[in-house]
């Protein structure tokens, strides 16, 4: 995007007019395609998905009413969420309590300026990508902690500071883990990193070495974290803190929120492909630039909610772990074992050339055998338990 | 409020929280006034009250007969056992024999309760935790029992089911049938259960060693049931003061064995429900293999006068030790009636139990002790 506004201003297209007031017109002109065009329908959709997941996991039917499948009930909850009465507790900071919220979504939305969709389709490929995703991501943690203080209700306040000691621990074995794939990609930039890896499994990085593989699922782990989600979802823990820091928010400030936080779910899945799994990484086969663009969009669009299904598949399994134990994870298991990933892939990265294409071959030997174990697990549990198989896509 | 100051003239000071009575996990409407440092609990002063209904008043204006329907609502999750408790006393005062098949349909109607009970309990303890699955899995499994009562006696809750001198209804027997294809069903989903949340690691290390009950501190306290049982102390009325047709079943009666963590902690609270229904699966299939033909219930006159006289007739609900004492005048009425109930005193041992743990921790003792909000104050 940033590019292509580039290559226009150098062709003349905007000849008489000032570099500054061209950016920002684009700049808002993408921001408002993207809100609209793309994060509202896709955390619209993510929580009609997760609440569909859960529902069938859970042996129930889930929202099915609004649209087909209920596919809608994110604008039919939306609509609701505009027309409820705006409340601002009389005891709430009167300026920090309305703000909070739109400080959440800005840390949020600024991190698809980096997200690469295609090899053409991201807003500007930065040299600094990665790291400036760190940063805008940390923003989110001011928002809550400015939810949690200006409610002024102590279950907030417990929720906000349980929220800035859990973001702020884990963002150091999340940091840690991207600094391996830094090593190995020589660059900081998202588009970079991506052409460092190749279409096929055995040219990711996730499989590039034992410890890449490792650190993919620290890196995970992390993320969850930092997305506030279970097992890591302590700040809001309903049974404990009623409803954490989002206690006194209701209608549609509420709904910024979880805007947040289930947009947020799709870019811990695509920082997870871009880093680890070769993100829009196709098999070369057409040279038609709009078919191949598309064809990237649709591999790094699956490969990144694929991540996303694994995050309510865990929320549905995992409980919640309690705040010492949450902060014993991090500082004393995930921050040693990432310093010890990095540590390994500099190592490896030393490593004669068919040297590391045997532990890759192993690494990705391993997980392949892993998928298998877990297949064969679950075909014994459904031996073991019989359950009555049906086919109702209806429901 | 206490201040505490260390050095460099740093100051903290404590926070007080209320807990309830509108809170997610307070299971009803308990209320806790919460003294916190931070995340450390230094106290929580359990406030009952909310829930009072007069059951017990109720009794000095109603008619024996009449009061067996009240009796439910002792305990909602668990009515069929406060209705045998009363009949029990009842009976005992006059002195009217109960047919023997009635008291088969009785233990088969309570352990199936028991079951629900302990289902509610384990699901929306795994909630507590934050496990939402296994809490829709348990209730799944409890809509099948709610089913299989309401052929047995019409209600879903609130069974008015055991009435003085046997019970209301007979089992028809294709309900019989459906009971047993349930128990067939029943034990593995157990297992299910446990791969789902007994045993996983993070549910363990929530619960091994939190909140751990003494056994001097669970006689002291008072506690019954489970968290005695949890407490590894072997106590059950249906073993050690046997009632109805008990001593003639096979059954177990588990005990904590501090298998994760410290004798009498919170996992072992839970384990011991989950291992009790098991037991309780036992005693339904030995029943339904026993149950004798006959009447359901004996003759009893609809003027029910028992003698002038008193007594306590005690049964084990899934919550404990649950007594009905019933004072007689010899009239229509009863003149006194007093229910002993297990919640109570789990309420009571709570405030010694959160000196120390964490916010958390407190919702997962709430739990752990399985405290029901209308048994605490009736």
């Amino acid at each position: 995007m940033q590019a292509f506004i580039d290559q226009m201003i150098k062709d003349g297209a905007f000849a008489g007019v000032p570099r500054e007031v061209v950016y920002a017109i684009a700049m808002v002109v993408t921001a408002l395609v993207v809100l609209s065009v793309f994060v509202a329908p896709l955390a619209g959709v993510t929580s009609w998905l997760e609440r569909r997941v859960w529902a069938r996991m859970q042996s129930r039917v889930g929202p099915n009413r609004v649209g087909p499948q209920g596919i809608l009930q994110w604008l039919a909850d939306g609509i609701k969420n505009i027309m409820k009465e705006d409340i601002i507790p009389t005891a709430a900071d009167q300026k920090l309590f309305p703000l909070a919220p739109y400080v959440v979504f800005m840390g949020f939305l600024c991190s698809f300026v980096v997200i690469p969709f295609g090899a053409n389709l991201i807003v500007a490929d930065l040299n600094i990508g990665i790291l400036y995703l760190l940063a805008v991501t940390s923003l989110v943690v001011v928002g809550i902690l400015m939810a949690g203080w200006a409610s002024n209700n102590k279950w907030s306040l417990l929720g906000g500071m349980r929220s800035a000691a859990q973001i702020v621990s884990y963002e150091i074995p999340a940091g840690l883990s991207v600094l391996t794939v830094v090593f190995l990609a020589g660059t900081l930039s998202m588009q970079g990193i991506i052409r460092a890896q190749g279409w096929a499994p055995w040219d990711w990085f996730m499989f590039h070495n034992p410890f890449t593989f490792c650190a993919f699922f620290l890196f995970f782990t992390a993320a969850l974290a930092e997305g506030n989600r279970t097992p890591f979802d302590i700040p809001e823990a309903e049974s404990e803190l009623v409803a954490g820091y989002v206690t006194e928010y209701s209608g549609m400030r509420f709904l910024f929120f979880f805007f947040a936080e289930w947009g947020n779910l799709y870019v811990i899945g695509s920082v997870a492909t871009t880093l680890f799994m070769g993100g829009w990484q196709v098999p070369p086969v057409t040279d038609n630039p709009v078919l191949l663009g598309m064809l990237q969009f649709v591999t790094f669009f699956l490969k990144a909610y694929f991540w996303v299904f694994v995050a309510m598949w865990v929320r549905a399994t995992l409980p919640r772990v309690r705040v010492d134990q949450l902060m014993a994870l991090c500082w004393k298991y995930m921050v040693p074992l990432s310093f010890i990933c990095m540590l390994g892939t500099i190592g490896f990265m030393f490593m004669d050339e068919n040297g590391r294409r045997i532990f890759g071959a192993l690494t990705l030997g391993f997980a392949i055998a892993t998928i298998i174990n877990f297949f064969r697990r679950v075909g014994f549990q459904f031996r073991a338990a019989k359950p009555e198989l049906y086919w109702k896509p209806h429901i | 409020m206490t201040d505490t100051a260390p050095a460099q003239g740093f100051f903290t000071e404590d926070m007080t929280i209320s807990v309830g009575p509108q809170h997610p996990s307070t299971h009803g409407v308990l209320r806790f006034v919460v003294k916190t440092d931070g995340e450390v609990i230094s106290e929580a002063i359990p406030d009952v009250g909310y829930l009072h209904r007069s059951i017990e008043k109720i009794g000095e204006k109603v008619t024996y007969h009449g009061y067996v329907p009240y009796t439910d609502r002792a305990d909602y999750l668990a009515a069929m056992f406060a209705n045998q408790a009363f009949c029990m006393a009842a009976e005992k005062l006059a002195g009217t024999e109960v047919t023997r098949r009635g008291e088969f349909c009785r233990v088969i109607a309570c352990e199936l309760n028991r079951l629900a009970s302990h289902l509610i309990s384990v699901g929306t303890f795994g909630q507590d935790i934050g496990a939402m699955t296994p809490f829709v899995h348990a209730l799944r499994e409890r809509e099948t029992i709610n089913n299989l009562m309401e052929e047995i006696c019409g209600a879903r809750l609130t069974y008015n089911y055991i009435r003085i001198g046997g019970v209301g209804y007979d089992i028809l027997p294709e309900t019989l049938a459906k009971i047993t294809q349930f128990l067939d069903h029943f034990g593995p989903i157990v297992e299910e259960f446990n791969r789902l949340l007994s045993g996983n690691k993070i549910f363990i290390e929530r619960l091994a060693g939190v909140a751990v009950v003494s056994k001097e501190d669970a006689l002291s306290y008072n506690l019954v049931g489970p968290n005695l049982r949890g407490s590894g102390i072997k106590w059950d009325i249906r073993r050690d003061i046997p009632y109805s047709i008990y001593p003639e079943l096979d059954f177990e009666v588990p005990v904590g064995t501090a298998q994760v963590g410290s004798l009498g902690d919170s996992y072992d609270r839970f384990w011991v429900r989950i291992r009790e229904m098991q037991e309780s699966v036992k005693i339904l299939y030995q029943c339904l293999k026993m149950l004798p033909k006959g009447p359901a219930i004996s003759k009893v006159p609809k003027k029910f006068r028992p003698p002038a006289g008193e007594c306590y007739a005690r049964v084990e609900a899934p919550r404990g030790d649950m007594g009905f004492y019933v004072v007689s005048d010899g009239s229509e009425y009863p003149y006194r009636v007093r229910i002993r109930t297990g919640s109570y005193t789990a309420m009571s041992i709570i405030d010694k139990l959160s000196k120390g743990i964490m916010v958390a921790d407190l919702i997962a003792l709430i739990g752990s002790l399985d405290v029901d909000a209308p048994e605490i104050d009736r």
